[in-house]
């Protein structure tokens, strides 16, 4: 018996996250993910999965990139090399963004966030370094990018994170007071975090950023909720693939423009008017007339999981290929993401793919495939 | 009934000329949550160490090796209802398919039960 897929990449040398020994002791099975030992799973992805959406799930993500960048002039830098509305951006509030290439293909997603004193960004861990390379390359030198490697990021995500968190979080604002796509400073356990309400599970939650020498202190408090359990990278991918969340250098990639990629919410009016990011040319053109592909879900009919690289046809023709795929346990069925020709991009279009020689029937869906509980109004 | 274990953590089941083929405890604790299974057809002619069976879990698709040559004389119904039946019994109603044995000889390179824990007990 092989996996057939791997899953992890080949890393130079694989490190350990700060919450190592604590993944190892909850039983936790590691796997190399990004350059990092990671729990795949505890007692189970799909008992994971499904406990997040009824309950809380706490993520160990602290291989994901840090940064920090402030100096003169940031806004204009950043909208140099991303495409959203930074100016624009208040203090405490969050945006998702996109670092582009020349050519307006993705090199990254992100999340921005507006500190008092600059720019939070929070990357990718596989792709940290090349992004931290190209913005030393790309900003002005008048901007400081700080890569706050002593920092751990946890997220804590599900319909019972709010009440879990909140009895441990004091500061100077109480814990409604975020709302989807915002942050504050907080104490956790008089333990100083950077909490944000957000996520990549399509439920209520908050992504919260503390030393890493403290981070323990914290994920033993959280674990110590009724309500919360530690969860694996496996729920991760599954919970994010039924939110119809992106994965980078699987669904996204520097072949891709955010048009193609479905991201079109993440170019904001005035940048789309005004243009004056990598790839504007091409990225607006395809704003305005459409891409010639698009990203898009995929129900499945029956059970047999559509994986990633599984190619799509329409009747013998090969239109497209899968860039995510598995069972979904809240849906109970597979589920896919992939690319497909404009044409074939509408919702209820019958195509197929193909495994193992044989071809699956599949119908182009809206995503999510689970509605998004985002917590959007405070008081929520 | 004397049952057969492999390296790639299939086991056999021998009665007569039939043997029953499926993935042990350990393989199903390793893969996780099984939510697809797919058997070889009656009549397919198998060969030791070839592909006989593909079982998905949750995050990935495995290949089921044949333990020995022959043809498939049954596939497991059951598991395309319900292929979690592959983690709640593997060893009983999980099992993948029977088969006709060619070449009975091949069982002597295969593992028993104390053999098999102990390698298991090396991984």
């Amino acid at each position: 018996m092989t996996e057939i897929e791997q899953t992890g990449e080949e890393a130079v040398e694989t490190e350990t996250l700060p919450l190592d020994a604590w993944h190892r002791a909850k039983g936790g099975r590691m796997v190399e993910f990004a350059g990092y030992w990671m729990p795949i799973q505890y007692e189970g992805i799909m008992a994971e999965h499904l406990w997040t959406r009824e309950n809380a799930g706490l993520f160990d993500v602290s291989h994901m990139g840090q940064l920090h960048l402030s100096g003169e002039g940031l806004d204009d830098a950043l909208e140099a090399v991303l495409p959203g509305d930074v100016k624009s951006l208040a203090v405490g509030r969050m945006r998702y963004s996109l670092l582009l290439a020349e050519d307006g293909g993705i090199l990254d997603d992100l999340m921005l966030s507006r500190w008092p004193d600059g720019i939070y960004m929070v990357v990718n861990g596989a792709v940290k370094w090349e992004d931290i390379g190209h913005l030393r390359e790309e900003l002005p030198d008048a901007i400081t990018i700080n890569h706050f490697e002593d920092r751990a990021l946890l997220a804590l995500q599900g319909p019972k994170a709010f009440d879990a968190l909140k009895r441990h979080t004091t500061g100077k604002w109480p814990l409604d007071a975020l709302v989807f796509m915002t942050g504050g400073p907080f104490q956790i356990g008089g333990i100083d975090a950077w909490i944000s309400r957000s996520g990549y599970t399509g439920e209520d939650g908050f992504e919260i950023s503390v030393d890493a020498d403290k981070v323990q202190e914290v994920a033993d408090l959280l674990c110590g909720e009724l309500e919360v359990k530690p969860i694996g990278l496996g729920a991760r991918d599954s919970l994010r693939l039924e939110a119809g969340l992106p994965l980078y250098g699987h669904d996204l990639d520097p072949t891709i423009d955010p048009i193609e990629g479905d991201l079109g919410f993440a170019i904001q009016k005035r940048r789309r008017e005004e243009g004056g990011f990598p790839g504007a040319a091409r990225i607006l053109g395809h704003y305005a007339n459409g891409s010639p592909r698009k990203r898009v879900g995929l129900t499945i009919d029956g059970k047999l999981p559509v994986r990633e690289g599984a190619k799509l046809f329409d009747g013998e023709r090969e239109i497209g290929v899968v860039t995510s795929g598995g069972f979904a346990p809240s849906v109970g069925a597979p589920i896919a993401m992939g690319y497909v020709p404009r044409d074939h991009a509408a919702p209820g279009t019958a195509i197929a793919a193909e495994v193992r020689g044989k071809r699956v029937p599949c119908t182009v869906t809206a995503m999510p495939f689970v509605p998004h509980r985002y917590v959007r109004k405070q008081g929520g | 009934m004397p049952r057969y274990y492999t390296e790639e953590h299939e086991w056999i089941d021998v009665d007569g000329d039939i043997a029953t083929v499926g993935i042990t405890d350990f393989a199903q604790g390793q893969l996780g949550d099984i939510v697809f299974v797919e058997v070889p057809d009656t009549g397919a002619e198998l060969s030791q160490g070839g592909d006989a069976a593909v079982v998905e879990s949750v995050k990935a698709a495995s290949d089921v090796y044949a333990p020995v040559d022959g043809t498939v004389t049954e596939g497991n119904g059951a598991l395309e209802e319900d292929p979690a039946l592959v983690n709640s019994d593997p060893e009983g109603e999980g099992w993948f398919f029977r088969m006709a044995l060619s070449d009975k000889s091949q069982l002597d390179g295969l593992m028993n039960a104390a053999a098999y824990k102990a390698f298991c007990d090396d991984l």
